[in-house]
């Protein structure tokens, strides 16, 4: 019944390519084909932003996009944010500096997000950032130190002091 | 010497950061078969008849189980420790699969398969025959004769009812001159909503049951799985690994149960169970919708003579944690705003929707909301100010209750009223937002909460600990307390690290994922009690591992164990201070001495026997748009105090999230049913109103550190408190900012539009205008 197809796509900058299942979602892929841990299961229906990643720099819901979707794309989960070294990114530490991470499901889809925010290298007013992370959804946080995390990153990278 | 009360990183946060962290479903086994339940779709009524045939013609379906093969064994799923004492066990009255069901989502038959589209499929295919019934939604109604009755031993629906009586309230009504303000106060039914849905999986090694959970109580689970199937607890190993979020509703035996029975059924094979957002709303634990009445009865110089306060719980299908939370909720009242003549009774109450369980806040929030609703329109009926008013009245410092021989040492509710008042510039704000008269009006209010730490004496209280000094001189920590996103581990290891005298909390390396089999037993994450609780255990195991090592160090040094301290890795002579020996070296000689080898551990079991108050305030800001129905929260700011802080950033961080609930319950959440149908109408986070970044001001908390003299650290509650006071300040700035006194969570404009209708603020003149 079910159908495969080869789905040959850049996942974490590195070209790769596997027999999907055709039914199967981008999140079911990168978990269970590539074993990528970040991408959070919430919802698998687009509400929560746990799944999110990066498709050709543009964050999406990966459970409401289909894994054959992917072909010819490149993909980016936060693994792909740590250096081969171990050393994070500053959005991920930042994350941790600002107390930002609790239970830590809703952490990575948060951090591709901000990753999306900070390569435009424009710099947002705070009510900006909140529309722009809106689609994620945190139950422990309040979003508060999220959203210092965030601010606090793309002031650093751009050259803004920052208290 | 002080690692507590600095803001240490989290000691997960850097896995956390780079998604590496395991929870249970990346722990899943090759091959695990995908369990689907089949859910009730009538609110009421018997399952006649299961036709399985054409699910089990399924390719890759391997078993169908229904709820005429399940074990006719009751059993209790409440997260509470158990009882030997038969009148205070939990209630049982769940199955694993119901013939009789009793809400729409009651669980009825399994599909077990290979992959997860032949177990949906095999679900959909499943043919069920019943025999509806009448239901019954509404708490009330529930109570009232003739009644659908759910559970044949509570006929009258009622599950427990219990009282407060103080003082001769019907007598002090007379009093002349008596102002009574009264009022309905009702809430609504929410669910959890942790990012990640409850699941697990089970498997058979060695004869015995494992299931690896997304759960808050790993060694209560034990126990309701073995109770559920059959079978002897010590057969049960339950792994809890990293959860995402639980608040509550992982502190209840969700599907564990069901699912090590069906791994029973297929030859003890790995099986799984993922619950759906759906099912999370429906068919997991959801918080109890209690509906207030309160009559107070003031006198003419203010105080307050008489008060009389109704509480009707809505249970829902199950008992779960049953009448607790109500009683909790009803216990508040006397001791909050103490009146010498008091007349509470609370009853819980089965009807047919979801089980309600426990959720952050345990009645508080419901509580907080219906009192602090009240004395708001109390202190309007004397004309006075709000804050003043509960400064005049609120619990007073040495105020000491003979139950849970807690004390407000300190005045820590004036504190924190104070402190709230100044930080959002209270006095001015109330002046300025008077002069509003138009369709937008500004308003200011508060609320306080009341709240008890831990579970003694009502259950009881223990906590166990193990250490084992490392060959490099840091240490191993098991805690029976489990880390569920609140940051508990990170706590630990400070206060593990300064109770022992190392370096850093770096130097604690806490197991965080606890195991059943190895795992010192712990009750887990409930009632704000694990920081107090853990802290016994760990200042008595640390202070067993000192001797140890003192020992053995004298053994090497000649210097009496009595002549020496552990400062920062390094046992010193304590007379002098002179370095004697560091852990690293000590812990090697110990191991790899030919003549006298030691491995280094300690382990203990703390019994505890106090418990402790923990009390703050919310303020909150609002604007109000009258025409359109709508409140923005402009300022919200939290002042808990919550004892003495082991990691202030961590427990800033912990008061943003329980704020953010307290938003969404107060202004957006409430899970809906179909009033024709009992089915469940927004069970999906699109429907669900959680709150999102965009519908929060800025989150403000501040702490009044009283240390907590019972307190091995002089701590106490800090998980659920910031969860219960938000709603009824907003509430308490809407009344203030419009003269509309609001009595229904949530603040939607739903309901704002028929509360101001009712008030006649919705008229034409505002379009004109």
């Amino acid at each position: 019944m079910a159908q495969y197809k080869l789905v040959k796509f850049t996942l974490n900058g590195k070209e790769v390519e596997k027999m999907v299942d055709v039914r199967a979602s981008l999140t079911d892929m990168l978990r269970n084909d590539y074993h990528l841990t970040s991408v959070k299961k919430g919802c698998e229906v687009g509400e929560c932003g746990a799944c999110n990643v990066l498709i050709d720099g543009e964050a999406f819901n990966s459970c409401i996009y289909l894994a054959v979707w992917a072909d010819g794309k490149n993909i980016r989960t936060l693994e792909s944010l740590q250096g081969p070294d171990g050393s994070l990114a500053d959005i991920q530490q930042a994350f941790m500096e600002e107390s930002a991470i609790q239970c830590g499901f809703c952490t990575p889809g948060f951090i591709m997000t901000a990753v999306e925010i900070l390569e435009t290298k424009k710099l947002y007013s705070r009510d900006e950032l909140r529309k722009l992370l809106s689609g994620h959804l945190c139950r422990c946080t309040g979003y508060e130190n999220i959203l210092n995390a965030v601010e606090k990153t793309m002031k650093r990278r751009l050259g803004i002091p920052v208290e | 010497m002080s690692i507590v009360g600095k803001s240490e990183i989290r000691v997960d946060a850097f896995d956390k950061a780079t998604g590496r962290t395991k929870y249970y479903e990346d722990r899943m086994p090759q091959g695990a078969l995908y369990v689907r339940i089949k859910h009730s779709e009538i609110a009421h009524g018997f399952v006649k008849s299961v036709d399985t045939s054409e699910a089990e013609k399924i390719k890759g379906v391997v078993k169908v189980l229904t709820c005429f093969d399940a074990p006719e064994i009751d059993f209790p799923t409440a997260g509470h420790p158990w009882s030997m004492d038969p009148e205070h066990q939990d209630v049982a009255d769940r199955r694993l699969l119901n013939t009789h069901v009793r809400y729409w989502g009651d669980d009825v038959a399994v599909v077990i398969a290979e992959d997860e589209v032949a177990a949906m499929q095999g679900v959909r295919a499943l043919k069920v025959e019943y025999e509806p019934l009448p239901f019954v939604l509404d708490v009330q109604k529930a109570m009232e004769p003739g009644a659908p009755v759910l559970h044949d031993n509570y006929p009258d629906n009622i599950l427990k009812h219990t009282s407060v009586r103080k003082g001769n309230y019907a007598e002090a009504i007379k009093e002349p001159g008596l102002i009574k303000v009264e009022g309905w106060y009702d809430t609504p039914t929410v669910q959890h909503c942790h990012i990640e849905n409850h699941g697990c999986f089970a498997y058979e090694e060695n004869g015995r049951i494992t299931v690896v959970s997304s759960t808050q109580i790993p060694h209560i689970v034990r126990r309701v799985v073995g109770q559920a199937i059959g079978r002897p607890w010590a057969d049960i190993q339950i792994i809890k690994p990293y959860i995402g979020g639980g608040f509550g509703n992982k502190q209840d035996a969700l599907y564990e149960p069901l699912c090590a029975w069906c791994c029973m059924q297929v030859g003890g094979r790995p099986v799984r169970i993922d619950c759906s957002r759906e099912e999370t709303f429906v068919s997991n634990r959801v918080r109890h919708a209690i509906r207030f009445h309160i009559t107070s009865w003031i006198r003419p110089d203010d105080s307050m003579a008489a008060r009389k306060v109704d509480l009707d719980s809505n249970q829902g299908a199950y008992a779960s944690h049953g009448h607790s939370i109500v009683a909790k909720a009803m216990g508040s009242f006397p001791q909050l705003y103490p009146c010498d003549n008091m007349e509470c009774d609370a009853y819980t109450v089965y009807t047919n929707i979801p089980a309600a369980g426990a959720m952050r806040g345990y009645g508080m929030p419901q509580a907080s909301f219906a009192n602090d609703s009240n004395i708001e329109e109390c202190a309007h009926a004397v004309g006075m100010d709000p804050v003043e008013y509960r400064n005049k009245y609120i619990m007073p410092q040495g105020y000491f209750d003979g139950f849970s021989k807690n004390c407000n040492y300190y005045d820590s509710h004036r504190e924190c009223l104070a402190k709230g008042k100044e930080l959002i510039g209270y006095d001015e704000k109330v002046k300025e937002f008077a002069k509003d008269s138009g369709p937008i009006r500004r308003g200011i209010g508060c609320a306080s909460f009341w709240y008890n730490t831990a579970v003694w004496p009502i259950a009881l209280e223990t906590s166990s600990n193990r250490m084992l000094l490392n060959l490099d001189g840091t240490v191993t920590m098991q805690c029976g307390e489990t880390e569920i996103g609140q940051g508990a581990d990170t706590a630990f290891a400070q206060m593990a690290a300064e109770a022992i005298g190392l370096k850093s909390y770096k130097d604690v390396h806490v197991v965080s994922c606890q195991d059943t089999d190895t795992t010192p037993t712990g009750l887990g994450a409930y009632a704000s009690r694990q920081t107090y609780v853990a802290g016994f255990s760990i200042r008595q195991t640390a202070e067993l591992l000192k001797q140890k090592i003192f020992a053995y160090a004298n053994k090497l040094t000649r210097q009496s164990e009595h002549n020496m301290e552990i400062v920062d890795g390094v046992v010193v002579r304590k007379n002098d201070g002179k370095p004697l020996i560091t852990l690293k070296e000590l812990a090697m000689t110990a191991q790899y001495n030919p003549a006298d080898s030691e491995h280094i551990t300690a382990e203990s079991t703390f019994t505890i026997k106090n418990n402790a108050y923990s009390f703050g305030c919310t303020f909150a800001e609002v604007e109000v748009d009258i025409p359109m129905c709508r409140v923005t929260v402009k300022n919200i700011v939290n002042v808990h105090d919550c004892g003495s802080l082991i990691n202030p950033a961590l427990a800033e961080a912990q008061v943003h999230g329980g704020m953010s609930m307290a938003i969404g319950y107060g202004m957006s959440e409430q899970l809906l049913f179909d009033q024709k149908t009992g089915r469940p109408l927004n069970n999906n986070l699109l429907d669900y109103k959680l709150s999102t970044v965009m519908d929060h001001p800025d989150l403000q908390a501040a702490f009044i550190e009283n240390p907590e003299p019972t307190s091995e650290f002089g701590t106490k509650a800090l998980g659920e408190p910031p969860a219960c006071s938000g709603a009824p300040a907003i509430r308490n700035a809407i009344y203030n900012a419009t003269g509309v006194a609001l009595h229904k969570l949530p603040m939607n404009p739903h309901n704002l539009f028929a509360a101001f209708t009712e008030a006649g603020l919705i008229h034409d003149e505002w379009q004109e205008g």
